[in-house]
């Protein structure tokens, strides 16, 4: 696991490893953008992907010596028989340096990483209706890949957890 | 999923006009690249000068150039000028259609739409002219 530091002269943008001290920006930044305020889950996301760990990462971007985005990702082995890849699981830019790269260049510099550690293929999931990010994605080359998400409410799980209450003669 | 004809040589037309911003194309020159007939080519160019994603250039070397900004325009946006996307329900309700099983398939079609809408309001014009580049890329490697 290497420290990330990259300075990039064109934009004035540097991508670097995230730091305890970026913990308030990265709370504010995300309750801005997502509306929901969650210091618990960031306190403990840096604590889990910030700590230079094999494999994680938390990036930040930094222009003007603000916090002007974030992205997470790691090496997952993932279940059901996929080969180990990288997963992006969380990326935000502060809507006043949007369209300036910063999310491209965090992207890049995750992918390489991702690319450094042995792994060929990076992932990600998306509400689809989050067309903002998602077309962010796909401005970077991602194309659906072979799984589907699937998800079950759990209320429709029967009362003593057995299975989902199915009507008809599916029951 | 399959597209109308004319949604198809929409977005055909557009991608042309907006790899090449710095020129106008005439409707024959694009008609000959795809192989699609001149009369239909030119209404659909001109349902897509109605919504304002290109434009016509009069007088000699004149022609047409796409005129939206490609970094904000998606597929869906140029498809939805010819077709609805959601098909499923689009025609009102079939026999059968209202029975516990037509719901059940109405819901299951549904995923299906909202999947293909996602797909296509989430891809710019831009994104689909960097693709094409990756292709081609991997074309030439190839050779």
């Amino acid at each position: 696991m290497v420290k990330i530091n990259e300075y990039h002269q064109d934009s004035g943008i540097t991508v670097r490893s995230a730091r305890d001290s970026d913990l308030a920006k990265l709370i504010e930044l995300d309750g801005e953008i997502s509306g929901i305020n969650k210091p618990e889950y960031w306190k403990e996301s840096l604590r889990r992907f910030g700590g230079m760990q094999e494999g994680r990462y938390f990036l930040v971007a930094e222009k003007d010596d603000a916090v002007a985005g974030f992205i997470v990702g790691e090496i997952r082995a993932w279940e059901f028989g996929s080969a180990p890849g990288g997963w992006v699981f969380s990326l935000t830019v502060d809507p006043n340096t949007r369209l300036g790269g910063v999310a491209t260049l965090m992207f890049n510099t995750i992918c390489r990483c991702f690319r450094d550690e042995g792994v060929d293929r990076v992932h990600t999931m998306i509400d689809r209706d989050n067309i903002t990010v998602m077309a962010f994605f796909r401005s970077q080359g991602m194309m659906a890949g072979s799984s589907i998400p699937l998800q079950m409410d759990l209320s429709d799980l029967s009362e003593d957890g057995s299975g989902p209450v199915v009507g008809g003669d599916g029951s | 999923m399959k597209l109308q004809r004319s949604s198809r040589l929409a977005l055909y037309s557009v991608l042309e006009l907006a790899s090449r911003p710095d020129e106008q194309l005439s409707a024959s020159e694009i008609a000959a690249k795809f192989d699609v007939s001149l009369n239909h080519l030119a209404k659909v160019l001109r349902d897509l000068g109605r919504a304002r994603l290109v434009e016509a250039v009069r007088g000699a070397g004149g022609g047409y150039r796409f005129c939206g900004n490609p970094k904000r325009t998606t597929l869906k946006d140029v498809v939805e000028i010819f077709e609805p996307i959601t098909l499923h329900d689009a025609g009102g309700f079939e026999p059968g259609d209202r029975s516990e099983f037509g719901t059940s398939l109405a819901v299951v079609l549904g995923e299906i739409d909202d999947i293909a809408l996602a797909t296509l309001d989430s891809i710019t014009l831009e994104t689909m002219l960097k693709l094409t580049s990756r292709f081609r890329k991997q074309a030439t490697q190839l050779a």
